[in-house]
């Protein structure tokens, strides 16, 4: 069983980080890649007024789910595709069987293949 | 929509912990600080969160702090200052 | 860079990928770019958008800079009115200029003498983007956004920007439905230049607030 415990470390989610201590900011920046460029357009159209399928708000909830680890073990637009693709799951706009096919066609027809998932 | 507080009045964001999705940061919360300008009304963030339409929607307020108050351990100068954007439903009467 | 790289290496193609071009057919997928990749044909297939939707979206966000903050400084330094009217409503503001700055309403926070204004969101990593184009890394990273609200001070000096005791830095947490950008103030030593020469000083960074814009003298 575990200890109970009522401080600030389950008291503060994790996304939440205002005041914790952290090293020196590092300033070196990225090209944003195609594909991320492809994450924020379709979060844009999902959006939009004419759609208005998937809010901001929805976005950060998704992504403040994915849990403690997140923020440290993804980058900035996997956690972005993973709260779309979670929140169009649960809105039934695809289903998880569609979604896990597509992924196997894409993976298969890549010459390179996929990278192994770190452990 | 009538907003509960005024411009220049005293604010003491509620000192709550709930689960869900929320815009109060942590570092504010049992804080007091002053209302500099009252936004909105936007609709709620904490329902929008989950797909509902937000309704009804709340002020939002903008709070200024004293830094100093927000950390014993402030190292900046005394008259640095933290704003934040806080919806009616976190804000009390200190 | 590339031509570079060359030099130092074979050209057996196959197996030498474009260090800038990482979506090029030789390099491995990741799990998250195929997920991309599927849900975007999955949406175009149900018709939520179409294909040409998403790319001129893709080229929308392509075309949003710091330009378009930058213009909108260095008119408000030209011309006060404008600046009275930025202040009260940026995106109404914008619209002078033939700027699209988005449904989202953005606030600029004018540094004065007495007062230096700065950008975070401690929550998430919101942001004027349609004004000053996609965040830079570290605006996003846990360190800029865990201590700009606690040693702002220490924050702006790893940005070479250092501010006497007399002058209040007031951070601005950008948590709810508000974007903020920060207006600096006009360079001493620019008096008579033209807009498009105070443009050339206003960088994504002095609209962040972590530094002061450029020198006219550099």
């Amino acid at each position: 069983m575990s200890k109970q415990r009522n401080d600030e470390t389950v008291l503060r989610r994790h996304h939440d980080m205002g005041g914790l201590p952290a090293g020196p900011v590092e300033q070196g920046e990225h090209d944003y890649a195609p594909w991320e460029k492809r994450v924020d357009a379709i979060l844009r159209l999902l959006g939009d007024p004419k759609r208005r399928i998937i809010t901001t708000d929805e976005l950060r909830r998704g992504i403040e789910e994915l849990g403690p680890g997140a923020y440290d073990e993804m980058s900035y637009y996997e956690r972005w595709i993973a709260s779309i693709t979670n929140n169009l799951l649960e809105k039934g706009v695809i289903t998880v069987d569609e979604l896990g096919r597509r992924m196997a066609e894409i993976s298969a027809a890549w010459p390179a293949g996929v990278e192994e998932r770190k452990p | 929509m009538s907003a509960r507080f005024a411009v220049g009045e005293s604010v003491k964001v509620r000192a709550a912990f709930p689960p869900g999705h929320v815009r109060t940061p942590f570092f504010v919360r049992g804080k007091t600080g002053r209302v500099t300008e009252v936004l909105g009304p936007y609709r709620n963030p904490e329902e929008l969160a989950y797909g509902r339409d937000g309704e009804p929607a709340l002020p939002l307020y903008r709070v200024i702090f004293e830094t100093a108050e927000l950390w014993d351990d402030y190292r900046g100068a005394p008259k640095d200052t933290t704003v934040v954007d806080i919806y009616e439903n976190w804000l009390e009467a200190p | 860079m590339a031509h570079d790289h060359d030099h130092e290496h074979g050209h057996d193609h196959s197996h030498q990928p474009h260090p800038f071009q990482p979506d090029l057919e030789e390099t491995p997928l990741t799990h998250y770019q195929v997920m991309t990749q599927a849900v975007g044909d999955l949406l175009v297939e149900k018709g939520v958008f179409s294909a040409e939707e998403l790319r001129a979206m893709v080229e929308a966000i392509d075309a949003k800079s710091q330009a378009a903050g930058a213009r909108m400084v260095a008119h408000a330094w030209a011309d006060p009115a404008f600046k009275a009217r930025m202040l009260e409503d940026v995106n109404k503001a914008a619209e002078e200029l033939d700027i699209d700055a988005g449904g989202i309403p953005i606030r600029a926070v004018e540094n004065t003498e007495g007062v230096h204004n700065v950008i975070v969101c401690t929550l998430c990593s919101c942001y004027p983007r349609l004004l000053i184009g996609l965040p830079p890394d570290w605006y996003k990273s846990r360190s800029y956004r865990s201590r700009t609200v606690r040693e702002p001070r220490q924050v702006l000096a790893e940005f070479g920007t250092t501010l006497p005791d007399d002058v209040e830095v007031r951070v601005h947490d950008s948590t709810a439905d508000l974007r903020y950008m920060v207006l600096p103030a006009r360079p001493a030593g620019t008096e008579g230049w033209d807009e498009e020469a105070l443009a050339e000083l206003v960088t994504r960074d002095c609209m962040i607030g972590v530094t002061l814009p450029k020198s006219p003298n550099a």
